[in-house]
C-alpha cells in the first residue's frame, strides 16, 4: 500500500487563479503543491512551428462541445503562456449586469471601485505596458485608421508584454520564444517556487474526496508527456485546503465528478457558463483602397498585407462600452491575429450564399490571407452554457495526441446573445466595408459551435445560492475549505479580455483562503508584497482585507 | 465482382479520403487520369498539401478510423446518388465517382448541425484544412522551404536563418485614431 502524501494547500491548475493563490500562500508560510495537467515549458521550448507535437499543440487544449468550443491553456502558467496578454480592466457597468437572472449577478461586495485595488495589485505584479502608436502593428494600425475613418475612436490596449523584447513574430499562441510576454512564468510562479511551492506538471486531477480529519484528498493521474491520451500511474495528495483553478472548462467537471465522494454540489456548478460573448469576423482588405482611402503605406511599396506581422491584439474600439446602452448591445471590437491551424477553418467567404467555410471559394480567400484582418468581438451573452455528465477522465475525451478533444459543454445561444452578435457584426461591417476598404464575413458557428478563448462563469461567485456556486469570497457553497479562483468564478461576460479581472478576483480571494487555512491549523499569514517585492499594491488593498474575512 | 485485396482496399480508402480532402480545399489533378482530385482549382489543394500524410499520422487520432470513414462516406454516397438519380462509375469508390458539386453537397449535409455523425466529418475536414493552412505534419520552416502549396499560396513569410520569425518593420508608427474619451490613466475603459 502506498502512503498518501500530504500538504497544507493543494492548488489545481497553474494559470492566473492557481499561480496567484500559490504565491501568496507559499509566501505566507503554507506548504503548497500545485498540480498542473500540462507540461512545464519555458523559453527555448516555445517553437515557431505548426507541426503537431510542437509547443503550439502541447500548450493548448481545444475542446469541442455541443454549440460551443473552448480554447484554453494546457501548461504550467496556463492561459498566461498562450494568451495574447491583453490586460484591460472591465468597464464599470459590467459589474451592474443582470444577465439571465433579472437582477445584479455580481455579489454586492464587488464593483469596479472595490475591485480596482486588486487590479492595482495585479498591475504591480505583472508588468503591464501601455502601448503607444509606435508599438502598434500594421494590423492594429489599420483597424485604428478604419475606426477613425468611420468616426469611431480606437485605443492601443494595455498588454503584459515587454515591447523592447518583442519581435512581432505573432507566435504568441505557441508561447513566447523571446521572453517578451510577461506570463506567470516570470512573476507569480517563480516567486511561489522560491517560497517553497512545488509545481508538478503533467498531473491531471480527476476528483476530490474527503479525509477523516475534515480535510480533502485529491486524486490525480500522471499524463504522458507526448501523448496526452496515455495515462500513467495515479496518486493522491491530502490537503487541508483546496484551491481549484483548472479553468472554466475543467473546474466544474472535476467538481461534478467529485459529487459522489464530496456530496451534493451547488446547483450552479457547471451551469451559467459564458463564452464571454465571443465571436470573430474576417475582413479581407482591398489593398488599393487601404492606400487611397486611409492613406496607409508600409514604406516598402505595400499598403498592408501584414496579417502575419504583430503581437496578438494591439488596438480595440471601445465606443460600444457604453453603460447607457441596453444590455446585450455593448461590446468591444479588437483587432486580433489568429494563426493558421485553427485560425482559418471557420472563416467564411464574404458575400457567399450557403456554406462557404470549405470549398473552391474558400481556397480563393486563403490565397489573400496576407490581406486578412481578424476582428474579435466580446459581447454580452446570457450565461447559457451547461455542462453535461463528465467524461471518464479529464475534461474531454481526447481525440488527438494533444490539443483536440470532445467535451460535455452544451451551449444554445439565446435571442439576447444572437442579437449582440448581430449588432457587433453590423458594426464591424459598417466600419470596414465603408468606401470599399474590405469585405467582411463572420466565422461560422455551424462547424464547432461558437468559439471562445475566454471561458467564464461555470462555477461563479454571487450572493444568490441558486445561481452562484461560490460565495462572494470564492468558497464553494456547502464545501468549506474548497475555493475556486479561475475564470469559472467570474459571473459573466466582461466585454473585454478577462485575464486582468480573473487575476484581480484571485488576488481578492487570497485573504479568505489564508483565513480558512489558519482555521484548519495551517501556520500561514496574509500580506506578501508583489512577487518582485513592491508594496504599494498591498498598501492600497489592505483596507479591504477585513471585509473579506469571516468573523 | 471479386472481393478487393487488402492493397486494393487501402487504395480504395485513400482515394475516398483524398476526394473528401479535395472537397474541403480543392486542387488541380496530379495527372490526366487522377480521379480522386476533381480538378476544379489551379494549384495544389489539401491533397497536395499533405492531407493523407497528416491523417495517417496517429497523432491526429483519426488514422485508425480512415478505413471505416471511407466506407461510411461511400455508403452515404450510394444513398445520396439514389436520391439524385445519379449513376455511379463502379470502377472507383462511390464518393470519388461524384462530380465536385455533388461531393460538396454531400459534405455539406454530413457537417450540418444536427447530423448524428457531424463530429467525425468535421474532424476530417479540420485536418484536411490544417494540411493546407499549416502543414501540421511537417516542421513549418521545412514546409516553406519545400514549397508547400498551402503555405506558399497563403503567402506565409520565410523565417530567419535560425528558423524563427522576426519582423523589424511592423508599424505605421503614427497616431491613427482618437482615443476613447473615457480611457483611465492605466489605459483601461472607465
Amino acid at each position: 500500500m502506498t502512503s498518501t502524501e500530504s500538504t497544507d494547500v493543494l492548488v489545481v491548475g497553474s494559470g492566473f487563479g492557481g499561480a496567484i493563490a500559490a504565491y501568496h500562500l507559499a509566501a505566507g508560510g503554507a506548504r503548497v503543491v500545485v498540480l498542473e495537467r500540462g507540461p512545464w515549458l519555458t523559453g527555448q521550448d516555445f517553437d515557431h512551428d505548426f507541426k503537431l507535437g510542437s509547443s503550439y499543440t502541447r500548450a493548448f487544449d481545444f475542446v469541442v462541445g455541443d454549440g460551443m468550443s473552448i480554447l484554453g491553456g494546457n501548461c504550467v502558467g496556463g492561459g498566461s503562456v498562450v494568451y495574447f496578454a491583453a490586460m484591460p480592466r472591465a468597464p464599470r457597468y459590467v459589474f451592474e449586469r443582470h444577465g439571465s437572472i433579472g437582477r445584479r449577478m455580481w455579489p454586492a461586495a464587488v464593483s469596479r471601485d472595490t475591485l480596482d485595488p486588486w487590479y492595482d495589485r495585479v498591475a504591480e505584479s505583472i508588468p503591464i505596458t501601455q502601448q503607444d502608436w509606435n508599438d502598434v502593428s500594421y494590423a492594429g494600425g489599420l483597424w485604428a485608421a478604419a475606426c477613425n475613418h468611420a468616426g469611431r475612436t480606437a485605443n492601443p490596449v494595455p498588454v503584459a508584454i515587454d515591447t523592447t523584447k518583442c519581435t512581432n513574430c505573432n507566435w504568441m499562441m505557441a508561447g513566447c520564444r523571446f521572453d517578451a510576454k510577461q506570463s506567470l512564468l516570470f512573476n507569480y510562479l517563480p516567486a511561489a517556487v522560491a517560497h517553497g511551492a512545488e509545481v508538478r506538471p503533467l498531473h491531471e486531477v480527476q476528483k476530490i474526496s474527503r479525509t477523516d480529519d475534515g480535510g480533502y484528498r485529491v486524486h490525480y493521474d500522471h499524463i504522458d508527456a507526448e501523448d496526452y491520451r496515455i495515462r500513467h500511474e495515479s496518486g493522491t495528495i491530502d490537503a487541508k485546503v483546496i484551491v481549484l483553478a483548472a479553468g472554466a472548462g475543467a473546474t466544474p467537471v472535476i467538481l461534478q465528478r467529485s459529487e459522489a465522494t464530496l456530496g451534493t454540489m451547488p446547483r450552479a456548478v457547471g451551469r451559467y457558463f459564458s463564452g464571454n460573448g465571443e465571436r470573430l469576423n474576417t475582413a479581407i482588405l482591398n489593398e488599393d483602397r487601404v492606400r487611397d482611402v486611409l492613406g496607409l503605406e508600409r514604406g516598402d511599396g505595400l499598403a498592408y498585407e501584414a496579417n502575419q506581422i504583430g503581437k496578438g491584439p494591439v488596438v480595440a474600439s471601445w465606443d460600444r462600452l457604453d453603460g447607457s446602452l441596453p444590455e446585450y448591445s455593448r461590446f468591444s471590437l479588437e483587432q486580433l491575429y489568429f494563426p493558421p491551424g485553427l485560425g482559418t477553418i471557420l472563416a467564411q467567404v464574404p458575400g457567399a450564399t450557403g456554406t462557404s467555410w470549405f470549398g473552391k471559394e474558400k481556397k480563393e480567400i486563403l490565397k489573400r490571407w496576407r490581406s486578412w484582418l481578424i476582428i474579435f468581438q466580446m459581447t454580452e451573452d446570457d450565461n447559457e452554457g451547461v455542462f453535461g455528465p463528465p467524461p471518464a477522465f479529464g475534461n474531454a475525451d481526447r481525440l488527438s495526441q494533444q490539443m483536440l478533444g470532445v467535451g460535455p459543454l452544451k451551449y444554445d445561444p439565446t435571442p439576447n446573445t444572437l442579437r449582440g452578435w448581430a449588432e457587433a457584426d453590423a458594426e464591424v461591417k459598417d466600419i470596414l466595408e465603408r468606401d470599399g476598404l474590405a469585405e467582411v464575413a463572420a466565422w461560422t458557428n455551424d462547424v464547432v459551435g461558437a468559439y471562445t478563448v475566454h471561458p467564464l462563469a461555470s462555477c461563479r461567485i454571487g450572493d444568490d445560492p441558486a445561481t452562484s456556486a461560490l460565495d462572494d469570497r470564492n468558497e464553494l457553497r456547502g464545501h468549506p475549505g474548497i475555493f475556486v479562483t479561475d475564470g469559472s468564478s467570474v459571473p459573466g461576460a466582461l466585454n473585454v479580455n478577462p485575464a486582468m479581472t480573473i487575476a484581480a478576483l484571485a488576488e481578492r480571494a487570497v485573504p479568505g483562503i489564508v483565513q480558512a487555512a489558519q482555521r484548519r491549523g495551517v501556520d500561514v499569514t496574509y500580506g506578501a508584497p508583489a512577487p518582485d517585492g513592491s508594496t504599494s499594491g498591498r498598501r492600497g488593498a489592505l483596507p479591504l482585507v477585513p471585509s473579506l474575512l469571516r468573523h | 465482382m471479386r472481393p478487393r485485396t487488402p492493397d486494393e482496399e487501402q487504395a480504395w480508402t485513400t482515394m475516398t479520403i483524398e476526394a473528401y480532402a479535395d472537397t474541403i480545399i480543392p486542387g488541380e489533378k496530379r495527372s490526366s487520369d487522377d480521379r480522386a482530385i476533381a480538378g476544379v482549382s489551379t494549384g495544389g489543394g489539401a491533397v497536395a498539401a499533405g492531407a493523407i500524410e497528416l491523417l495517417e499520422w496517429d497523432a491526429t487520432g483519426l488514422s485508425e478510423a480512415l478505413g471505416p470513414l471511407a466506407t461510411a462516406l461511400n455508403d452515404h454516397t450510394v444513398v445520396y446518388a439514389a436520391e439524385h438519380e445519379l449513376v455511379l462509375d463502379e470502377s472507383v469508390p462511390p464518393f470519388v465517382a461524384l462530380a465536385f458539386e455533388h461531393r460538396t453537397a454531400l459534405v455539406d449535409r454530413l457537417t450540418t448541425p444536427g447530423h448524428p455523425e457531424k463530429p467525425l466529418w468535421v474532424s476530417l475536414a479540420l485536418f484536411s484544412n490544417m494540411a493546407f493552412d499549416s502543414a501540421a505534419h511537417m516542421h513549418t520552416a521545412d514546409a516553406i522551404a519545400a514549397g508547400h502549396p498551402g503555405l506558399i499560396a497563403m503567402g506565409i513569410e520565410q523565417p530567419d536563418a535560425d528558423g524563427l520569425w522576426r519582423f523589424p518593420q511592423y508599424s505605421y508608427g503614427r497616431p491613427l485614431a482618437r482615443l476613447h474619451p473615457d480611457t483611465t490613466p492605466s489605459g483601461s475603459p472607465a
